[in-house]
């Protein structure tokens, strides 16, 4: 490296001009308030989803007992030769409980997806 | 006891039962390695295996033979039983599957340490953790008694011999993997051992032109007593609807779980699997209804599922039916038993036997062994001494009881940020206590009559809304200390893992 020769190339350069976007999980990971407003709204997405699968259970299953208690009159109602009452809760809260239930990981897995693809690497 | 009574189809029923039970969980054994596969079978089941495992569980005495009996005695209010049961899994769904699993904890005071980061909380956890699956132990014991002696004869002491001996040997052995396998199999074994005679048991009534018995309140799903009637199927709905998610033995299940989603899948595939089991055991009570209504005025409508095909069958096809009713009976005791044992032992393991005594302390699956001999033997012994309740009452109790107390905490620790360890001690204070004050009333008072007696003997519907109101006021009070980590912890509840995060 003593010998004189050339000197070596040197590139100079600028700090980029255009900064390559992190992926957002570091705002997450670093509790910053842009962090907390992604994880905020997955939080709340969630919730109201959730809230809102209760909400239509409360409302059929739920109001059964009061609705047989105001109208007494329902007992005797037979469809085919079953109890309505039998009916109700024998055989066709169950399907319903089944059908809740996928409507609600359909759209959990979806709001999930959603999180995932805005947080990650932004280039991708 | 009827002294003609036929004891073979029991007899080898049990027998049939227990030995392909050992075999299965020896089986499993040589899977169990760690004290990981040991607890949480190194969470790698899948939700299909992992959703029957956790139907064979939850699937018990009180769903096998205490629906039926029920609803001879009272009728159609007491569907809601199973329908509350199943339902109780949708709720789980909604608001505590995926976030529990990925909370990374084994246990419920594991999850309360976790994500409070307070010894206090945790000891309080684990004292409820052992009063509900004990409570819920004894009628799986006593139901085991009834069952022999009503099939076979046998004195009522037998059955919670051999159901706790069995499940000693399967847990101590082969711990959370083995028991995955047995559990799954157990479910199966139900559901033919309550579909086939029903089948039979039908083609019979049609053939003798479809009787019918006389409807009145009996096909009112409403428990009757105008307001308090209300009242009462009211405080069962929220018991039963928000208890399931308390239940010991069920949580532990959920982080055998691989990740999130895989529990949440397993938790719609347990919708189906009750869904299907829970529309037989109300066929048996209506069947009962005509043919055997003797056995509610006798006090002995536990034993309608067990008594039912003798009842309207003669020679071997009854024979035969009984047998594997028997046989789907004992499968439920065992089932429900093991999850339960496995997690009382899990706790006790974890703050009593696990701790330093005199010096020495007990490695990993020694402790785990020692908290289920502990786990096992006080409950027999209880069930020995104790009187009957009647299965499904007892184990209303023990739902009434997790409601008031883990649903709270789960809800608040996953969903509010605020919770903090003080709070969750007060709550969990006040849900207990409510809830056990009502639980020892009711047992105390043999003669319910007017609203207090309501009011204790379901109490749901106050205790729960009780605690959630003490834990939030509490928490509110003392919210300088909500702890540090709060915001790390619930990212790791609600992202899924295929985000990168920092996890730790």
């Amino acid at each position: 490296m003593s010998q004189a020769g050339p000197p070596e190339r040197v590139r100079v350069t600028g700090p980029p001009r255009r900064r390559t976007p992190a992926a957002r999980t570091t705002d997450i990971d670093a509790e910053t308030r842009l962090g907390g407003m992604y994880m905020g709204s997955l939080l709340r997405e969630q919730l109201r989803l959730a809230i809102g699968v209760l909400t239509v259970l409360a409302l059929t299953v739920g109001l059964l007992p009061l609705l047989f208690h105001l109208v007494p009159r329902l007992s005797t109602v037979h469809i085919l030769w079953l109890p309505l009452g039998w009916l109700l809760l024998g055989v066709a809260v169950y399907p319903w409980l089944l059908a809740l239930g996928w409507a609600y990981v359909r759209r959990a897995e979806r709001n999930e997806d959603d999180f995932a693809e805005l947080v990650s690497d932004v280039e991708k | 006891m009827n002294p003609g009574l036929d004891a073979a189809p029991g007899i080898v029923a049990v027998t049939a039962v227990t030995i392909a039970t050992l075999v299965i969980g020896t089986w499993g054994l040589r899977f169990s390695r760690t004290t990981s596969d040991f607890f949480v079978a190194s969470r790698t089941v899948r939700p299909r295996l992992n959703a029957s495992a956790i139907g064979g569980e939850y699937l018990s005495a009180a769903s096998f033979l205490g629906v039926a009996g029920l609803v001879l005695t009272f009728g159609a209010d007491m569907l809601w039983y199973p329908v509350g049961w199943t339902a109780g899994y949708l709720v789980l769904l909604v608001l505590v599957a995926a976030p529990l699993r990925r909370s990374g904890a084994y246990t419920l005071p594991d999850f309360a340490e976790a994500r409070l980061g307070s010894r206090g909380v945790r000891s309080v956890c684990s004292v409820l953790v052992v009063a509900v699956g004990w409570l819920y132990l004894l009628p799986q014991f006593q139901g085991a008694g009834i069952t022999l002696r009503s099939t076979v004869g046998a004195p009522t002491w037998l059955g919670p011999v051999i159901v706790g001996m069995v499940v000693l040997a399967n847990v101590t052995s082969g711990g959370m993997r083995s028991i995955t396998f047995v559990q799954a199999f157990q479910y199966w074994l139900k559901l033919t051992a309550l579909l086939i005679p029903v089948m039979v048991l039908l083609a019979v009534w049609a053939g003798d032109s479809a009787p019918t018995a006389g409807g009145g309140t009996w096909s009112v799903p409403l428990a009757s007593g105008g307001g308090q009637g209300l009242y009462v199927t009211y405080s069962l709905i929220i018991a039963t609807f928000l208890g399931t998610m308390g239940l010991p033995h069920v949580v532990v299940r959920f982080y055998t779980n691989p990740d999130g989603r895989a529990a949440r899948r397993t938790t719609l595939v347990v919708l189906a699997l009750l869904g299907v089991f829970y529309l037989l055991p109300p066929v048996y009570g209506a069947l009962g209804r005509i043919y055997a209504p003797e056995l509610a005025t006798a006090g002995r409508s536990d034993a309608l599922v067990l008594e039912l095909p003798r009842i309207m069958l003669d020679g071997p096809a009854g024979e035969l039916l009984t047998g594997l009713v028997t046989a789907g009976a004992f499968a439920a005791f065992l089932s429900t038993s093991s999850g339960l044992s496995i997690a009382v032992a899990g706790v006790l393991s974890q703050d009593v036997t696990g701790r330093v005594w005199g010096g020495r302390r007990l490695g990993g699956v020694a402790a785990f062994r020692l908290g289920a001999v502990i786990a096992v033997t006080v409950p027999i012994i209880v069930a020995l001494a104790a009187p009957n309740l009647g299965v499904a009452r007892a184990v209303g109790l023990a739902f009434a009881m997790a409601a008031s107390t883990f649903c709270p905490l789960l809800l608040l620790g996953i969903w509010w940020r605020r919770l903090t360890s003080v709070g969750a001690i007060a709550g969990l204070a006040a849900g207990g206590l409510g809830s056990g004050v009502a639980i020892a009333w009711t047992l105390a008072v043999s003669d319910p009559d007017g609203w207090a007696d309501t009011l204790m003997g379901q109490p749901a519907a106050w205790t729960v809304p009780l605690a959630l109101a003490t834990m939030v006021v509490v928490s509110l009070l003392t919210a300088a200390r909500i702890p540090a980590h709060t915001g790390r912890f619930l990212v790791r509840l609600h992202t899924p893992e295929s985000v990168d995060l920092d996890r730790s």
